[in-house]
């Protein structure tokens, strides 16, 4: 009986540390839930074996409730990591309803008087989801070029981890390392902390066969979502050598390469066959950055260089000499322009990486707030600057979070409109010359303009003396401070409204439009340029000072005489083919004198599209440049309608314009 | 001389029953450990007569543990008993045919243990 006493006593301890565990890592997953994400198939799997420890000892000590409860859990466990049931929302949920069951339990033993609850109803509720038949997994077990000596010793999930990895694609690779026994444990579990970065480890098997004498060789099976066969790393063993058994994308089996193992003694030899593996480099982007900015500082060197020779030539006459130096020069920019068009397409990744999270997303908010929704995606594979497309993540997120929340109706509200029940969203990307759009479009109930009317005149952001074209009424929803819906919801109305989306495209060189149908939906057009490291500029002075004014915004540059300039309620305009357009001088802007002067005409640069569109007075235009755009840093980065700084080729710094944010200003102004 | 087993278990609780029950049995002695890596650093060290096994454990699980004693020649005739679930029927089948001697499912009555102890070793003697 004493026996007995202290096997309980080691089970309460033990038992109290897998539920820690356990909650550990349920936290992990509701996280992970939280933020969108798959589950990590590392912490289901230590979920599993947590409870899959618990329940084989509650067993031993012969508590049966506790037992039962805990196969309950880990037979969804088992499921969960096998892929044979989908994770979601109420899998979660009874994951953590199970866990206060176990942890109640427990307690009720240290503190018999505690009343034990009721397990019966959360045991029921697995029981009803694991009712229907388990998911199958693909009849034939893919297993590539894996050495089928180490298939043989596979437990059911390794199986099911290389099955699942290969069929996403991605790189399997076998790494052989030789470590001394007396100190293997330590190298080996240092190893497998290197490897975590770049991938999961399926398994480590020590190989057999050979004599220990020389020490101890493990084979380690992993799965890399991206090429880390080149990664310049200080393996903790002697002899490391990695090769790849299983190409990414390569479903099928490939001739797995097999050394002979004698041979791995001398470092050459290994070389050898890691070379021929892979032609894949990863590239720190910071490295890119760096060689972009090289680029953009050559480009602007050559042009210099071009002034030079133009001076010269003027001075000296047009001699042999000259002509050979024009040409050459001629050649070295086109070389400076090839260098920087492929530099670009280095940096180019195609959009469909954060289509892929947006879509997880919609999914989650769907199950969330219990409105279904079709989510449609196009142009995944339109490439964009890698900056561009981390940096356009979030708005785009806050976009469709409004659609789903505010566009789309209630499945109930969508039947009595004559809709599918089911809401539709479309997320499309598509070229179009030196720019990309992304859309997010949804088929809800569209923008209520008289709504935006009226809580634009509560919130006194409008004149109620005015009368406003619809284009402008929507304007008014990128105004901080403005949000139509009626109740704050948890999705969309966090504070984080359309005016931060609209600024943070606005720092991308970028311009958002909307075209909403009442009742039938609302479609949200972004534009956007495809790199932002380097564009052409029109160099412009204004007063005393020189501006840069991205070339991707102008659409024309106009003389107009003084004359033709009148004032309508305080505001500049100019008639330009029977429409409006408001001018804008920078001077009043940035409250800077605008000095006299005798002319009497002055350029105007039309900046901006279709409606949204306003024009620039400038006292001179210099011409048009490429310039590489440098942040101003956090102290002056939020200074309005300042995008950046730029270098022009003679050490002469000056400042680029914001034109989204100019636009907005002007606009707001005359309202 | 005693028989020495050595037991690998991640589970305390069920290390704890299997120590105890396999010195329940006459003549037998336990050296325990809590994963297969540590039990490759357990091998060299001294001459065992049985090990019992759990299978699921990370790294190193019970099936390349029982791989890598019928592997190699000084550990070859030591025999081999794999603890797993109803569950891991597969992962029993796998193991039988890398050479280990005999199965028991969890939970186990520890007479069942002793007599599959007692199975394995006399095969033996």
């Amino acid at each position: 009986m004493k026996k007995q006493d202290s096997l309980l006593k080691d089970f309460i301890v033990e038992a109290e540390e897998i539920i820690e565990t356990v909650d550990q890592n349920l936290y992990l997953l509701a996280s992970e839930n939280n933020n969108g994400e798959e589950p990590s198939p590392s912490v289901i799997h230590s979920l599993f074996r947590a409870v899959h420890t618990l329940k084989g000892s509650a067993g031993m000590v012969g508590l049966t409730p506790l037992a039962s409860l805990s196969h309950r859990m880990e037979d969804m466990l088992d499921r969960l990591r096998l892929g044979k049931l989908n994770w979601n929302n109420s899998v979660l949920e009874l994951l953590t309803e199970a866990t206060n069951g176990l942890r109640a339990s427990l307690q009720s033993m240290s503190s018999p008087d505690q009343k034990i609850a009721d397990m019966t109803p959360v045991m029921n509720r697995i029981e009803k989801t694991l009712a229907g038949e388990p998911l199958q997994e693909d009849a034939a077990l893919i297993t590539g070029g894996v050495d089928p000596e180490i298939l043989k010793t596979f437990t059911e999930y390794e199986s099911h981890r290389l099955a699942e990895n290969m069929k996403k694609g991605h790189h399997i690779y076998e790494m052989r390392a030789r470590y001394k026994l007396d100190s293997f444990d330590v190298d080996l579990a240092r190893t497998l902390e290197q490897i975590k970065p770049f991938g999961e480890v399926i398994t480590s098997l020590p190989a057999t066969g050979l004599s220990l004498d020389a020490g101890i060789l493990f084979k380690i099976i992993i799965a890399s979502k991206e090429d880390f066969i080149h990664q310049e790393i200080k393996w903790a063993g002697e002899h490391t050598q990695i090769i790849e058994i299983v190409q990414a994308g390569d479903q099928t089996s490939r001739q797995a390469e097999k050394p002979v193992l004698s041979q791995i003694n001398n470092n050459e030899e290994l070389s050898d066959s890691i070379r021929s593996v892979t032609q894949t480099v990863r590239v720190d982007i910071a490295k890119l950055d760096m060689l972009m900015n090289i680029v953009g500082e050559l480009v602007l060197s050559k042009s210099v260089i071009h002034q030079i020779a133009k001076a010269l030539i003027e001075k000296n006459g047009y001699s042999s000499v000259g002509a050979d130096f024009q040409k050459t020069l001629d050649n070295m920019g086109k070389k400076i322009g090839e260098l920087q068009e492929n530099l670009i397409q280095v940096r180019m990744t195609p959009v469909g990486q954060i289509f892929d999270r947006l879509v997880r997303m919609v999914k989650k908010i769907s199950r969330e707030i219990n409105k279904p929704v079709n989510i449609h995606i196009s142009g995944e594979e339109t490439a964009l600057d890698k900056t561009m497309i981390e940096a356009i993540a979030d708005p785009l997120m806050h976009l469709i979070r409004n659609a789903i929340d505010h566009g789309l109706e209630t499945p109930e509200e969508r039947t009595r409109s004559g809709k599918s029940e089911v809401g539709n969203i479309y997320l499309r990307a598509f070229s179009k010359g030196n720019h990309v759009l992304i859309e997010v479009e949804d088929d809800g109930q569209g923008i209520e303009l008289q709504a935006v009317y009226q809580k634009a005149i509560e919130k006194k952001l409008a004149d109620a003396r005015r009368e406003y074209s619809p284009k402008e009424l929507i304007d008014f929803i990128f105004l901080p401070g403005f949000s139509t819906s009626k109740k704050v919801s948890d999705l969309s109305g966090r504070g984080v409204g359309l005016d931060v989306v609209a600024k943070n495209i606005s720092k991308l060189s970028g311009m958002v439009e909307v075209i909403t149908d009442p009742g039938r939906g609302t479609k949200f057009s972004i534009t956007l340029p495809i790199t932002l490291i380097i564009i052409r500029a029109l160099i412009v002075k204004i007063g005393t000072e020189t501006y840069a004014v991205p070339l991707n915004s102008v659409s024309e540059s106009l003389i107009v005489d003084l004359k033709d300039i009148q004032s309508i309620d305080q505001r500049k305009v100019v008639q330009l083919r029977g429409h409006t357009l408001s001018l804008l001088r920078l001077e009043e802007l940035f409250h800077m004198n605008t000095p006299s002067s005798s002319e009497t005409s002055c350029y105007v640069i039309v900046i901006g599209s279709a409606e949204k569109r306003i024009g620039l007075i400038v006292d001179d235009i210099e011409g048009q440049q490429e310039i590489v755009i440098k942040t101003l840093g956090n102290i002056l980065g939020s200074l309005t309608g300042i995008a950046g700084a730029c270098e022009l080729g003679n050490k002469k710094t000056i400042l680029v314009l914001d034109v989204a944010m100019l636009i907005e200003v002007a606009l707001k102004k005359n309202k | 001389m005693n028989k020495k087993v050595l037991v690998i278990e991640d589970s305390s609780t069920m290390r704890s029953l299997i120590v105890t029950t396999v010195e329940d049995l006459k003549g037998f002695e336990t050296v325990e450990v809590k994963n297969g890596i540590e039990a490759l650093k357990m091998l060299p060290t001294q001459k065992f007569d049985l090990i019992i096994t759990d299978i699921n454990m990370p790294n190193i699980n019970g099936l390349e543990v029982v791989s890598f004693v019928k592997g190699h020649p000084q550990y070859q005739s030591i025999p081999l008993i794999i603890v797993s679930t109803e569950q891991g029927e597969k992962e029993i089948q796998k193991g039988l045919s890398l050479g280990a001697s005999d199965y028991l499912t969890k939970p186990f009555h520890p007479e069942n243990l002793k007599k599959v102890i007692q199975k394995v070793m006399n095969g033996r003697a």
